[in-house]
């Protein structure tokens, strides 16, 4: 019964931690070329409506989910148009991205509230994936394990290949990387391409996977907790990937007090944990001093070479 | 043919203006193709949204009653932008703004006199300084940056005032509806012309927007704040204190925040419900840029904004167009306003550059 209990439990651990996960993985790439994009709430809200539309309208899941990982790309090249191209402020361009999102998607929204898409199969043959022990490794999502080779892949890039040099060449030192002949506009329109499509991916796991139906604003400010776990994790996926996990784990315990009968704390105040917990966080991290050096030197400034 | 950036040597008076006006034409005009491609009448779409409520005058009322909130938040929020703080937890502030203000309505609810409506708008600008206060404490301190405290807490405020008003300060009359009482007499704010909804706050709003004009262009305090935005090193230099500026400008922030959530409880609702954010904290936001930081800009952005507000809801009643309609054109006015303030500081040239020729 115990052990029931908990693979329950840890399965709905990877479920809230899975989309963040993806979500901040994105945004780390985009910010070590440089580009702080505070559209992630956005992006995830407009992968979420259109991962869904597309799947209740053809019936795949998968056109679904290239669909999400689309449709956020296509608005991220917005950003980036604005940002990259014609210079505009970040801070104010991601607000703008994310507003903009979440009125779009609650307008494309409203032909489909209320009804359910067909999800996933499964990954693994059934007796893996249904085998009450087994189903712990081989019963998630794809979008799980994608998340997880994302993580490794974006760990490898970003350390061992010379793209992932360039890139952060880039993100530390713009004119430089420029004078030695790198295209700084371009690493950063991938950069924030790669952000907008993981973001997408990451809203359509909340549409397509762990409701699965389409709610006005249903990521609640997730996007923005990715944001700070990318702080967090002092710009580090291997780091990101501990910090989006601790966070599934303490959502869970939340959960599961809540529905073991624990009420020690009114429900507003449970429903308020994981942002106040936010800011603790990011107030404990900052006391290190020596961490704040890690953020990209050059995100958020502007690039415009003399021509 | 292509097309390049020059930088000016100034940024272009006449563009800082044009702009926003180019920005809402480029909206009309998009939002127009938009609406007609997903099957409504585009063209009437946005004259409801955009012009209907200015050339009615039996809405004007609405118009100064949704624009006075947006624009005292906005001109509170211009003196952090202009001083590259990020406050973009203004609807926090606003929510813990209005809840000490009906803190202070709850606690006099059987007393009357006129020293009531201003201690709750003190109660208010102290609520909103307060929940400003944890963004600028952590940034200065340890180096918090202020765009994700200030927007957690702003999801902590709805939690608040969730909590309130379904336990502690549910109106114990109410049929358990999770409200407030109605706040008295002497709790609300006054019309200013009978027969309307034109309460107090509204001409308030402008005499706000009048102050700040004076503090941020004729005093020390105004150029530190323009300085620090423009021109870090030579604050430094100046000895403006870069923390200072991050409370001020937090503060001010806050204070108008939680000052506009008051006039908004103890105006158009009267008492505190739930359903009392709507979002002008984050459509504040549009309104300071389109406003360009401006407090008498945001006047006239303020309005505009409120149009598309009372215009989204008669094209919902009038055309069935979707309400977050209005939301989607606010969204884009800002897109249109970024994009068009590239305008600002380069120029639009065709052809190859001359440099380039010549090699």
């Amino acid at each position: 019964m115990t052990s029931v209990i908990l693979v329950s439990m840890i399965m709905s651990i990877v479920g809230v931690s899975t989309p963040i996960l993806l979500a901040a993985l994105g945004e780390l790439v985009a910010e070590k070329s440089g580009v702080l994009n505070l559209g992630v709430e956005g992006m995830m809200l407009i992968g979420a409506v259109s991962g869904f539309a597309v799947t209740y309208l053809t019936g795949s899941p998968w056109l679904g989910v290239i669909a999400a990982g689309a449709c956020a790309t296509l608005s991220a090249l917005m950003f980036g148009y604005l940002t990259l191209s014609l210079t505009s402020n970040q801070v104010a361009t991601g607000l703008a991205l994310t507003i903009f999102g979440i009125s779009l998607s609650s307008l494309v929204g409203e032909s489909f509230v209320g009804l359910t898409v067909p999800s996933f199969g499964a990954v693994f043959p059934a007796g893996l994936s249904e085998n009450p022990t087994l189903r712990l490794i081989f019963g998630h999502s794809p979008v799980v394990y994608f998340s997880l080779v994302m993580t490794w892949a974006v760990w490898h890039f970003l350390t061992n290949t010379r793209g992932g040099l360039i890139l952060r060449a880039v993100g530390e030192n713009d004119y430089s990387a420029h004078s030695i002949g790198y295209s700084v506009i371009a690493v950063r329109y991938a950069a924030v391409a790669f952000g907008g499509a993981m973001a997408g991916i990451a809203g359509s796991y909340y549409s397509m996977v762990l409701t699965p139906m389409w709610a006005e604003q249903l990521t609640a400010g997730r996007g923005w907790i990715a944001l700070a776990l990318v702080v967090f994790s002092v710009w580090r996926p291997v780091r990101l990937f501990f910090g989006a996990y601790l966070f599934g784990l303490v959502m869970t315990l939340e959960l599961q007090s809540k529905a073991a009968g624990f009420n020690f704390a009114p429900p507003e105040f449970m429903a308020a944990l994981p942002y106040l917990a936010t800011v603790v966080v990011l107030a404990l991290i900052s006391m290190k001093k020596r961490r704040a050096m890690a953020a990209p030197a050059c995100l958020g400034r502007p690039f415009k070479p003399a021509t | 043919m292509p097309i390049r950036l020059e930088k000016r040597r100034e940024p272009s008076r006449s563009m800082l203006y044009a702009t926003p006006a180019i920005a809402v034409g480029l909206t009309m005009l998009t939002g127009a193709v938009i609406f007609t491609a997903i099957g409504y009448n585009g063209f009437a779409a946005v004259w409801e949204i955009f012009v209907s409520p200015l050339i009615d005058p039996n809405r004007w009322q609405d118009l100064g009653v949704k624009a006075a909130p947006l624009i005292i938040i906005a001109v509170g929020l211009s003196f952090g932008f202009r001083a590259n703080v990020w406050n973009i937890g203004a609807e926090g502030q606003y929510i813990m703004g209005a809840l000490a203000g009906t803190g202070v309505a709850l606690a006099t609810w059987e007393m009357s006199g006129p020293w009531i409506l201003p201690l709750m708008c003190v109660a208010g600008m102290l609520g909103g300084m307060a929940w400003a206060a944890v963004p600028a404490l952590l940034r200065t301190r340890l180096g918090v940056n202020e765009i994700l405290t200030t927007l957690m807490l702003t999801y902590v405020a709805v939690q608040v005032l969730y909590y309130l008003m379904n336990g502690p300060w549910k109106d114990p009359m109410g049929f358990n509806f999770p409200q407030t009482r109605l706040f008295n007499e002497s709790q609300l704010l006054p019309t200013v012309i009978p027969q309307t909804l034109v309460h107090l706050g509204v001409p308030l709003a402008g005499v706000i927007a009048v102050a700040a004009w004076f503090v941020m262009t004729r005093t020390v305090f105004g150029f530190q704040i323009r300085t620090v935005g423009r021109a870090p090193a030579a604050a430094r230099h100046a000895g403006f204190d870069a923390n200072r500026t991050v409370w001020a400008s937090l503060m001010i922030g806050g204070g108008l925040a939680g000052l506009a959530g008051v006039f908004e409880a103890a105006g158009p609702f009267g008492q505190m419900v739930p359903q009392f954010p709507v979002g002008y904290g984050f459509t504040a936001i549009i309104v300071a840029f389109l406003g360009r930081l401006h407090p008498l800009g945001i006047v006239l952005a303020g309005i505009v904004l409120a149009v598309t507000y009372i215009g989204g809801e008669t094209a919902q009643t009038r055309l069935g167009l979707p309400d977050a309609a209005a939301g989607l054109f606010q969204a884009m006015t800002l897109f249109f306003l970024l994009a068009t303030d590239v305008l600002v500081r380069y120029r639009i040239r065709f052809g190859a550059d001359a440099k380039g020729a010549a090699a």
